[in-house]
Order: C-alpha cells, then sequence, then structure tokens
C-alpha cells in the first residue's frame, strides 16, 4: 500500500472486513420504523381530537359518559408493570443473569401483556354491549380507529415474544436472539409509551 | 350453483363485471374501447408466458431474477415495472387528449370511462411508473456509489418490490374485471364514499396504492439504514455523490410521508368495509380530515418524485460538462431545506377549503420558500456548465431541456402557492399543467436521463444515441405541445377531470394540446425501437472498461456489468469525485493487493410471495372474497415469520481465488481497450475506458 | 381604449335567458362599469397613497399584457375567464397574478435564456472558451444565488399577505348598497340559487344587480363540490353540513360562465350555470316574474330535484314556456331550506343512503317511483 495512492481518490485495499455490524443496521432500521409507526399513531391521535365535537359525537355517546377511569388505570398498571418486567429481562441478559432468568421476566411480561389485552377487549365488548359502536358516529370510529389500533400493536409485541421464547428455548441466547430482543424490547416500551398517550389524552381528557 | 355457494366463493364477482367481454353484449366505441383495453392485458400476458416458455426462460427468470436479492437486478425489475405501466400511463392520456379535442362535440368516450382513465392515469403515474421507477434507480445505483456490498436488508427489498408489484397488478387486473375508482387519484370522500361508490373501483384504488405504500415505506427504511450504516471506509457523508444525497432525502421522505397515506387509505377502508364514519357526511364524519392526511403524505411525495431526478441530473451535467459539480455543499443544504420545507406546505392543495386568511396565507409563504433553494438548485447546476466541455450526450439533452422547462413550472408555481390566483386556476387545466411541467420535464426526463446514463453499467452495452435523441426530442416536442395549450385553457376557466365542454375557444387549444399527445406516443414507441436496436448492436456498444462517459464516481470504478458482489474488495475513499480524482492521478486501474472470500445473502421467495399473495389479498378484499383475503394473509404472515424464524438459510460464498481470477481477468481486458477522448464517445471504438484529455487540458 | 381592451368581448350577447323579462340592450354587454372605482372601493381599507400608486401600475401592466389577453380570451359567447375580469375581485386577482409572473421572471428569465447560452458557449467542440474542471465553488456566486430569489420570495410575500387578506373569499366587499344575499346549494349536477329575501329559488342562473356586492352561503347536498364564477371571482368549496362563504361583484351588466370545479360524477362536465348581473330596476322584474312563473319548491319536489341530474333535465323535469331554456324558477320557497339543508347532516341519527341525495340508493328509489 503506497501512500500516494492512498490519498488520491480511492484505493482497493482488503483490510477492511466488510461483515459490518448487522445488529447494528437491524437496529438503525427498527428505529425508522418506529418513527414511521410513531406519525401513524400520531395522525390518529390528531384525528381523534378533531373528532370531539359535538358534531361528531353525532348524538351518540361522549367521552364523559364513555369511560371510566379504574378500567383504563387498570390497563394502564399491567402495561406499566410490563415495561419494568421487560427491563429487568433485558438487564439479565445483559448482566449475564442466566437463560431461567430472562426467561422467566419473559413470561412475566407476556403474561402481563395478556392481561393488558383481556382487559381490552372486556372494555371493547362492554362498550359494544353499550351500542358504543365504532358505525355510531365519528368520534366513535376515531376511538375504535386509535384505541384497537394500539391493541393491534400488542397484539404483535405478545405474538414475538412468544417466537422469541420459543427460539431462546431451541437456541439458547445467541447474538440473533439477543439482537431481537434487543429489538422486540424497544418495541414493547414504544407501545408503553403510546399508551401514555392514549390514557392522558383519551382517558383522562375524556373524563376531564 | 346456488347464489349463495356463489357469493361465498366469488363475493361480489359476477359476469358483468368481465370487461373484456363487454364489447361483444354493447358494441359500441366506448365499449369496444374498454374490452380492446383488457383483451391487450390478457393478450399481453398469454404471449408473454408464452415466449417464456418457448425460449425456456421460466427457469433463468425465477432464479436469476424474481428470487434474486441483488440490488441491481431488483432495481432492474422495478424499472421493468416502471416502463410496463408508463406505456398504459401514456396510451391512457393519449385517449384523453383525444377526447377532448373532440370534446366540442362531445368525443368518444363515455363520462364514467373519461373518469376511470384519469383516475387510473394519475394512480399509475405516480404510485407504479414515476414510483418504481426512481426506486429502481436508487437501487441499482445507492450501493454503487457509497461501496456496498447490498443494501442493509436484502430480503425487505425483494419484499418491497413484491410489494409494489402487487399494487400495481391489482391496477392491471382492474381492466380486465371490474371497474376502477372515478375519483381520481386523489379519492377524496365522500364521493368515495361506499353510498355514492358502491363499486369495486374505489376498492382497486385503496389497496393498490396501500399496498405500494407500505412497499415503499420498506424502502424508504431500507435506504436510510444503507446510506447511514454500509457506507465503504473513508466515505464521509460529505464525500457521498450527489445522487445519494438525494436518495437519502427521498428515503427520509418514503420514511414519514408514506405513514399519512396509509392512515387515510384505511379510514376510508373502516368507511367502505366496516361502515366507520370517519369522512361521511353523516354522523359526525369529516372529509377535510381526509384532505389533510391525503396531503400530508401528498406534498411530500411531490418531492419524493423530484429529488431523485435532481439527483440524477446533478450527476449528468457534472459528467457530461467535464467538470466538478459546482457548489456539492450548497446543493446538500438546498437538498435537505427542500425535504424538511415539504412537510410544512401541505395546505396549500386546499386553500378553497374556506379557512382564514392568515392561515392561508402562511401556507402560502412556506410554499414559495421552498422555491428558493429550488432555484438555487438550478443555478448550480448552470454554475456547473460554466467553463465545462459539454457533450450533448442523451442524458444531457433531457437535463437541458429539463432546466429551461422546469423554471417554467417553477413560476406557475409560485402563482399557485399565492392563494389569490390559487382560487382561480384551482382544479382547472391549468394546475394539471402545472403539475404535469414538474413530472415530466423534471421526473420522467430525470429518470429517463437515468435510465439513459446508466444502462451501460448494468447490461455492459450503451443503449442506441440515434433512437435516443429522437425519443428525447419526441418527448419534449410532444410534452410542449401537449400541456403549454393546458395552461391557456386552465385560465380561460377550463376545469380539470371534464370530458367535454361548450365553450368553442377551447378548440384550438385541444388540437394542439391532441398533437402533442401524438409525438408523445412517437417517444414511447422510440423508447420500446432503441431498446430493441440497442439489444440488437449491442456488440458496438461494449461498454468493457465500465466508464463509458469518463464519470466521475464510484460506480464507474467497477466492471460493467456489474458482478453480483459490486467490489472484488472494498473501496476506500478519501475524496469526493473518487474515481475521477484516481483517473486523474492515473490510479484508475488498481490491482487490490489481497482478497478475500466474500459472502452474499441468499435468494429469498420472500418477494415472490408477497407478490402472489399481496395481490391475492387485495383481489379477494376487492371483491368481498374472504376466503381468499384471508387465506392471502395468514400465507404472507406465516412465511414471514417463518423466514423470521429460520434465516437465511442459504448464503453465498465467492472464494477470493475466484474473485482475484474474475478481477484480473478484467484489468487484462481493461488494458486491451483503447482509451478514448470524449469526441468518440458514441463511437464503437468507446469501450469504456476514458482518455485522459481533460487533465492534460487543465494542466495548460 | 384601455378599459375597452379589459372589458371582455365586444360582441352583443343575446341574453335570450332573459327573453321576454328584462330588454336584451340593457342586459348586453353595452355598458361598461368603472373598473377602476370598484378597485378603489376594495382597497379602501388602505391609506389612498398606497392605493394610487398601484393603480398606477396595474395600468400599464395591462397595457402591456393586453396582447397575450385577447389571444387567450378567444371568442365565447359568455365570459369564462379572470383574464379579463368583470368584477372587482377577479380583477385584483389578474393583477396579482401578472405581477407575480412579472417579479419571479426576474429569477426565472435568466434561467431560460442562460441554460441554452452556457450549453453552446461552452459546448464539446469549442475549444477556444475556458475550461475550469476543477471549478467548483465561487463565494461571490454564492450571494446572488441565495439573495435574489430570497429578496425575490420577500417582495412576493408582501404581496401574498395584503393580497389574501383582501381578497379573502369571506371578507364582504365594501359598498354603499347593502349585498344581495344569496344561499347555494350544491346538488348532483346543478347548483341550486335560494334567494332568502325574496322566497325565489334558480336552477342553471343566477341573477343579480350590476354594482351591488353578492353575499353568497354555500353548502351541498351531496359530495363535496366547487363553486366558481372566474369572470367575477375565485372558488370556494362547498360541502355538505357544513357553511362556506364567497363574496362577489359585477361592476358591468353581463353574463358569466359559472361552474363546479370538483368532480362529483357522469354529469360533472354539465354542471354549469349562467351568472347574469343586470341593472338594479331588471333585477326587481327579474324577481318578480321568477316569483310568478316558478315551479312551488316544496320537500316534495325538492326531493325530486336533489337526484342526478342536469340543469337541462331539471328544466325539462320542472320548467315550462316561460322559463328560458335549461333554466328552471321556483317559487314558495320556505325560509328555513337552506338552513334545513345543512342541518339535517348534524342529526342524532345517520341519514339513511336513501334519504341523501347523490347516492346510488337515493337515485334508485327515485328511478322506480
Amino acid at each position: 500500500m503506497n501512500v500516494i495512492a492512498r490519498s488520491l481518490g480511492l484505493t482497493w485495499v482488503a483490510e477492511y472486513d466488510h461483515e459490518h455490524d448487522r445488529a447494528a443496521s437491524a437496529l438503525s432500521g427498527f428505529w425508522l420504523f418506529m418513527m414511521s409507526d410513531l406519525i401513524i399513531f400520531g395522525l390518529m391521535f390528531a384525528t381523534y381530537v378533531t373528532m370531539l365535537t359535538p358534531m361528531s359525537f353525532a348524538g351518540g355517546p361522549t367521552p364523559k359518559e364513555l369511560f371510566e377511569l379504574p378500567g383504563a388505570a387498570l390497563e394502564t398498571a399491567a402495561l406499566l408493570t410490563s415495561t419494568y418486567t421487560f427491563g429487568m429481562a433485558s438487564l439479565a441478559i445483559k448482566f449475564d443473569r442466566g437463560l431461567g432468568k430472562v426467561k422467566s421476566w419473559l413470561l412475566i411480561t407476556l403474561a402481563l401483556g395478556l392481561v393488558f389485552l383481556a382487559l381490552e377487549i372486556r372494555e371493547f365488548a362492554h362498550m359494544v354491549a353499550e351500542g358504543a359502536v365504532p358505525q355510531r358516529s365519528g368520534f366513535l370510529s376515531a376511538f375504535f380507529g386509535l384505541v384497537p389500533l394500539h391493541g393491534v400493536h400488542v397484539t404483535a409485541g405478545v405474538t414475538w415474544l412468544v417466537m422469541m421464547l420459543i427460539q431462546i428455548n431451541r437456541t439458547g441466547l445467541t447474538g440473533s436472539a439477543k439482537s431481537r430482543i434487543a429489538r422486540l424490547a424497544l418495541f414493547w416500551h414504544f407501545l408503553d409509551l403510546i399508551w401514555v398517550g392514549i390514557f392522558s389524552v383519551v382517558y383522562l381528557g375524556g373524563i376531564a | 350453483m346456488s347464489h349463495s355457494f356463489w357469493s361465498l366463493v366469488f363475493g361480489r364477482l359476477d359476469f358483468d363485471s368481465l370487461d373484456f367481454l363487454k364489447a361483444f353484449f354493447h358494441p359500441d366505441l366506448n365499449d369496444v374501447i374498454v374490452s380492446g383495453a383488457s383483451w391487450v392485458v390478457i393478450l399481453g400476458a398469454v404471449v408473454t408466458a408464452a415466449l417464456l416458455t418457448w425460449f425456456r426462460l421460466w427457469g433463468p427468470l425465477w432464479s436469476k431474477w424474481l428470487i434474486s436479492v441483488d440490488h441491481k437486478r431488483i432495481g432492474v425489475m422495478y424499472i421493468v415495472l416502471a416502463l410496463i405501466m408508463l406505456a398504459r400511463g401514456v396510451l391512457e392520456g393519449v385517449v384523453m387528449r383525444a377526447q377532448q379535442a373532440d370534446g366540442l362535440h362531445g368525443g368518444f368516450v363515455s363520462a364514467d370511462h373519461f373518469a376511470q382513465l384519469f383516475s387510473t392515469h394519475g394512480t399509475i403515474m405516480i404510485f407504479f411508473m414515476a414510483m418504481p421507477f426512481l426506486t429502481g434507480l436508487i437501487n441499482i445505483v445507492v450501493p454503487l456509489q457509497i461501496g456496498a456490498r447490498d443494501v442493509s436488508f436484502p430480503m425487505l427489498n425483494s419484499l418491497s418490490l413484491g410489494l409494489t408489484v402487487s399494487g400495481a397488478m391489482l391496477v392491471m387486473i382492474s381492466l380486465v374485471i371490474g371497474d376502477f375508482s372515478t375519483g381520481g387519484w386523489t379519492a377524496y370522500p365522500p364521493y368515495t364514499e361506499p353510498d355514492f361508490q358502491p363499486g369495486a373501483g374505489v376498492d382497486y384504488w385503496i389497496w393498490a396504492v396501500t399496498l405500494a405504500g407500505l412497499g415503499s415505506t420498506l424502502t424508504g427504511i431500507n435506504f436510510v439504514v444503507t446510506i447511514l450504516k454500509e457506507r465503504a471506509p473513508g466515505m464521509t457523508l460529505l464525500r457521498m455523490p450527489i445522487f445519494t444525497w438525494n436518495a437519502l432525502c427521498t428515503s427520509l421522505l418514503l420514511v414519514f410521508a408514506m405513514p399519512p397515506l396509509t392512515v387515510a387509505g384505511l379510514m376510508l377502508a373502516a368507511d367502505r368495509y366496516l361502515g366507520f364514519h370517519f369522512f361521511t357526511n353523516t354522523l359526525g364524519g369529516n372529509m377535510m380530515n381526509y384532505a389533510n392526511l391525503f396531503w400530508q403524505f401528498g406534498h411530500p411525495e411531490v418531492y419524493i418524485l423530484i429529488l431523485p431526478a435532481f439527483g440524477v441530473y446533478g450527476e449528468v451535467i457534472a459528467t457530461f460538462s467535464g467538470k466538478r459539480l459546482y457548489g456539492y455543499v450548497t446543493l446538500v443544504i438546498a437538498t435537505m431545506a427542500i425535504g424538511f420545507l415539504s412537510f410544512g406546505v401541505w395546505l396549500h392543495h386546499f386553500f378553497t377549503m374556506g379557512q382564514d386568511a392568515d392561515v392561508n396565507a402562511v401556507f402560502g409563504i412556506a410554499t414559495m420558500l421552498i422555491g428558493i433553494p429550488t432555484g438555487v438548485k438550478v443555478y448550480d447546476w448552470m454554475a456547473t456548465m460554466f467553463r465545462g466541455r459539454i457533450r450533448f450526450s442523451v442524458p444531457m439533452v433531457y437535463a437541458l431541456a429539463f432546466m429551461v422547462l422546469f423554471v417554467l413550472g417553477g413560476l406557475t408555481g409560485i402563482l399557485l402557492a399565492n392563494p389569490t390566483v390559487d382560487f382561480q386556476v384551482h382544479n382547472t387545466l391549468f394546475l394539471v399543467a402545472h403539475f404535469h411541467n414538474m413530472l415530466i420535464p423534471g421526473t420522467l426526463f430525470g429518470m429517463l436521463a437515468g435510465y439513459t446514463y446508466w444502462f451501460p453499467k448494468v447490461f455492459g452495452f450503451r443503449l442506441n444515441d440515434r433512437w435516443g435523441y429522437i425519443a428525447a426530442f419526441s418527448w419534449i416536442i410532444g410534452y410542449f405541445l401537449a400541456f403549454m395549450p393546458l395552461y391557456a385553457v386552465g385560465l380561460m376557466g377550463m376545469t380539470r377531470r371534464t370530458v367535454s365542454y361548450t365553450n368553442s375557444a377551447f378548440e384550438p387549444w385541444f388540437l394542439v394540446a391532441g398533437a402533442g399527445a401524438f409525438f408523445v406516443t412517437v417517444a414511447l414507441v422510440t423508447l420500446c425501437v432503441q431498446l430493441y436496436v440497442s439489444i440488437r448492436d449491442r456488440e458496438l456498444t461494449r461498454d468493457i472498461g465500465g466508464d463509458p462517459w469518463n464519470a466521475r464516481t464510484l460506480e464507474w470504478a467497477t466492471p460493467s456489468p456489474v458482478p453480483a458482489y459490486n467490489f472484488p474488495v472494498m473501496p476506500h475513499i478519501h475524496a469526493l469525485d473518487a474515481f475521477a480524482v484516481a483517473k486523474e492521478a492515473g490510479f484508475g486501474y488498481q490491482e487490490p493487493t489481497s482478497y478475500s472470500d466474500i459472502h452474499l445473502p441468499g435468494n429469498t421467495w420472500a418477494g415472490v410471495i408477497a407478490a402472489v399473495f399481496g395481490t391475492a389479498l387485495g383481489f379477494g378484499l376487492v371483491w368481498h372474497m374472504w376466503w381468499l383475503a384471508w387465506l392471502s394473509l395468514a400465507v404472507l404472515a406465516v412465511s414471514l415469520i417463518a423466514r423470521a424464524l429460520l434465516g437465511d438459510r442459504h448464503p453465498v460464498k465467492i472464494p477470493a481465488t475466484e474473485v482475484r481470477r474474475q478481477y484480473r481477468a478484467w484489468l487484462e481486458k481493461v488494458r486491451a481497450v483503447t482509451p478514448v477522448t470524449r469526441a468518440l464517445e458514441w463511437d464503437h471504438r468507446n469501450c469504456g475506458v476514458a482518455a485522459t484529455e481533460y487533465f492534460e487540458e487543465a494542466a495548460e | 381604449m384601455e378599459q375597452s381592451l379589459l372589458s371582455s368581448n365586444p360582441s352583443v350577447r343575446s341574453c335570450f335567458c332573459l327573453a321576454g323579462i328584462v330588454e336584451a340592450k340593457s342586459a348586453g354587454c353595452g355598458s361598461i362599469s368603472c373598473v377602476k372605482s370598484a378597485k378603489l372601493r376594495i382597497m379602501g381599507s388602505g391609506p389612498k397613497r398606497r392605493t394610487m400608486r398601484l393603480q398606477f401600475s396595474r395600468r400599464s401592466l395591462r397595457l402591456l399584457l393586453a396582447g397575450s389577453v385577447v389571444l387567450l380570451t378567444g371568442c365565447s359567447d359568455k365570459n369564462q375567464s379572470f383574464l379579463t375580469p368583470d368584477g372587482p375581485v377577479s380583477a385584483l386577482e389578474h393583477y396579482h397574478m401578472w405581477l407575480i409572473t412579472l417579479i419571479t421572471l426576474i429569477v426565472v428569465a435568466p434561467v431560460v435564456v442562460g441554460v441554452p447560452l452556457l450549453a453552446w458557449r461552452y459546448r464539446y467542440g469549442n475549444t477556444r472558451a475556458r475550461y475550469a474542471p476543477n471549478w467548483d465553488f465561487s463565494t461571490a456566486l454564492e450571494w446572488p444565488m441565495w439573495l435574489v430569489p430570497v429578496a425575490i420570495v420577500a417582495v412576493l410575500s408582501v404581496y401574498l399577505w395584503i393580497y389574501t387578506h383582501e381578497l379573502d373569499p369571506y371578507r364582504s366587499i365594501a359598498a354603499d348598497k347593502p349585498p344581495l344575499r344569496v344561499q347555494v346549494v350544491g346538488l348532483d349536477w346543478k347548483w341550486l340559487f335560494i334567494y332568502p329575501d325574496y322566497h325565489i329559488a334558480t336552477v342553471g342562473e343566477m341573477a343579480f344587480p350590476q354594482d351591488r356586492p353578492v353575499s353568497m352561503e354555500l353548502t351541498t347536498d351531496t359530495v363535496m363540490q366547487s363553486f366558481m364564477i372566474p369572470a367575477l371571482g375565485g372558488q370556494i368549496y362547498a360541502m355538505p353540513g357544513m357553511v362556506t362563504r364567497l363574496n362577489l361583484e359585477a361592476d358591468r351588466t353581463g353574463e358569466f360562465e359559472g361552474m363546479n370545479t370538483q368532480y362529483n360524477g357522469d354529469g360533472f362536465h354539465a354542471q354549469h350555470f349562467q351568472a347574469v348581473a343586470i341593472t338594479p330596476q331588471d333585477f326587481d322584474s327579474w324577481v318578480k316574474t321568477v316569483q310568478h312563473n316558478g315551479a312551488a319548491l316544496n320537500p316534495t319536489s325538492y326531493g325530486i330535484l336533489a337526484r342526478s341530474s342536469t340543469p337541462a333535465e331539471v328544466h325539462n323535469q320542472f320548467g315550462d314556456a316561460a322559463m328560458p331554456k335549461d333554466i328552471t324558477f321556483f317559487n314558495d320557497v320556505a325560509s328555513r331550506l337552506f338552513a334545513g339543508i345543512v342541518m339535517r347532516y348534524h342529526g342524532d341519527r345517520a341519514v339513511s343512503p336513501a334519504e341523501e341525495p347523490g347516492t346510488v340508493a337515493y337515485n334508485a328509489k327515485l328511478a322506480s317511483k
């Protein structure tokens, strides 16, 4: 390798290992995906807020009549705790606390996720029984556009979690598994953040 | 067969939906055109299948192309899709021009058919011509320009292509089975609500656009990461070629601007399929939300379409002026400024919706601000030509026509940014003329310039230049004749999307526009002829050295056609325009000191599965064949999850010795080639190695 | 001279639409009202000095552009373009358009001229031209490249701010007479013009007195539409359940083409009407004619009117020999009609498709009857 060649334009050198850091790329890609997803949630929030008018209630139930704090608070508690437990799983991976610890924290997270979904489905069923269906008004359409969208995301997260449990059960904590769990953790915390928004805007804002 | 069984299997599909039978039942001119179009699609598919079988090409097509994750092959497939859709889009435009040329006397197309024509024309040209074309160019060029082996997520890349193809398939199927939407490419509700348009048309639009939009979002993510993470060592951000910068900005726009379209489309779908009230007239729906959502996508989309073309022009003008690009950093800043500003101007698409004058004025001024960086870009390209040695190659002809015509579109864009003027010309043909002015000389010319410019890099031979000139001048003349009159009739009060008119003053202008449509048709045919002649005479235009234009950037430093692994070893970059600098110093064709094994991702079925089952999903949803929709969704989900669990099972390893053998063989050939000066650029003696005439002259 | 250039087509219009009501002479284009005075009024809020200066530049601009105006307007029998403005709003819009064009040409013209010149001067074969392959930046060049467009946009922004506010369609036009109120309902594929003060309504024609502002409220009883009379002023959307506003004025008598510009189905291209400016006396007699010769507009007839049909089809259904071709007069219009149309979309119950004009179900229901 002579110095002149190196300084002019381009040189072909073999010492560079092209095997770049796959995990880092995947993580960047995942961040971008979440930003894109955040735009979707942002627009759903915006739509929801524009639909909080008497015209969009269209004589149907209003947020005040519809929402009750205890149920939403319970859902919030389940999801916030699951974020904590996922954090513990991540720490267990980071500090090599063993596969067992990781699995148990992830299982607790999974259970809490399922509890959240069950509570949410119960709430929707309750609303439907009261006639508060999305076909009733623009406001309810916006509600059923926003909140179940988050629910669908949580369902995807739960599915992914199950897949990861299967994977680490079979192969142990390989590099690929760790990288995937890192992304799932991001996703899980992201959904938590969205839920904080939903709880504040939809539930607290609706009851206030 | 009982009715209920029929509807269980075929949903709402019935015999009346089969367009290709219409000419036999209602033999009038309009239905003959409708049926004729669907027969063209059917016969086109049959003939293609027959030819593939006859020449025994199914195998290679499958293994070398459809399941390939090579970014160059994926790029080529995108461009093939774009060219096919371009043909359909142009022909639809020609039918509309012909109809309006005769519009004073009623014409020959029914109002409903005309509405489908402008709806499919717009949808196709934006989503299935321009988007695949620019995505294809980005795919081919960006990894080469940044010195990467491939994109960051090759499987995802294939998946994006599959989703785009499935959207295009739905639009093509709509030509054969059922009608398309009559709501224009924007599909504004409440006109597109099920009460007003209960048929399959709007649903075709929704799923075609949503599937393609999903593909575009994934492409955006892929290329942002590729550009940020996969650059060769030494290629700092400010050493990236200008096309790559524009691709980066475009990809960012894709990531952030496609979601609003997805949201708008899915909300409309919720209204149509589930009886929601997002945009309905009654029970608190609000169509103004749709307008906002759609254009929060729609305006950045304009820059998604134009920025890659700007990138092409940057490369083309610098190369064919034999100069460094003037104001590289300025251009980078201008590009990013345009991308940023593009998110803050969406309201100018509906100044006429009755909002406050303050709001209109703020958005109007924000819109005009975009004119500043755009204007600076044009000046920078002019300064690049200043004191250059300009060769009027085909890409350069497109670039020159672009600069002159594009600023005229800029002028009318400034007019439209002013609410006062917009009140008058909104929804008129003036607006139509404006955006065609931006999208034909801007995007399409840019794409065709890029197609001509990078063709030898991908296929190893140049395109025929004589037919290239004929095509370019036909496009330019055709564009000018077809769309300049529309400015006039627009100012005279002619609304857009209007099948016929009674004002005789419009007629002469429409006749001129009709003549323009003829030239555009010629241009389209010429492109096909050019491709045929170029392939036939490929031995005369071989690009052995890989650098037929004496170009400046990294992609020209590697053989043409580019091997699957792009570069024998990873290049180290020490300058902007690294290849030009190396050539100048006499280091253009070095041999690496050592080689190592190259690992490439294995082929994947992801793209094919996405294309087939994406199409099936859309088709099932359009026709309410719920079993098909659920089945396709399940197949898509299961195969994606399986791929995620199993990983890439067939990665490819190319041993270092093989790489060395291939690269040395190429270097041998390069040394045997006589370098040519630019005077011989189109001569058969140009075998892709450039003589260093410029540097000698500069030294004087 | 200047005014005759401006004043649309010199051809005498035959006003068959008003035959028998007013004499063709008075409704024709013989009288040309003073564009200047109208403009002074709309500019009235600003300081007088500025108005005068603008006035002067506007005049020279007009003379400059007269040629292209003649080329573009052609020879239709109704004015369909703001290139030959017939009202203060369209006149100012027209002026603003050319003003922007001229200012923007400062940055556009150098490119149109410069690109061919540069291309030729620095062509490959011209070895006499200087060649500087490594020259790629100049601070001295960079300043004007950025600052000239910035300055142009700054100037344009000032104009944009001023005119956008002056030409706000919601802003009422200053006048000594109170504006004529018209309520406009968009139906598929025609506009219904309700004159609430006279209990009349029309389809296919909107008549109003010259030199008196017209203040419109707009809505639709179907999908979204956009209302425009180019010769008088710009457009505004009309949307169901919502009311938008538009203020226009004609400063001469004559006929102007009006239309919907937002595609709404097969009959879209036929959704035109004539806006007719007449003298106040003629307007009074026109109102009387409509009051005496109209068909009654009650819920039943409105239900039929609201189905998808063109103005000509409406005339065939409701019109009689006393009404001009393709034009229909209605009387006995309930004063709450417009408000009722707006409010029916605000109800607590869904409007079923069979009750919602423009839908397939609505048209089918009436067809089966």
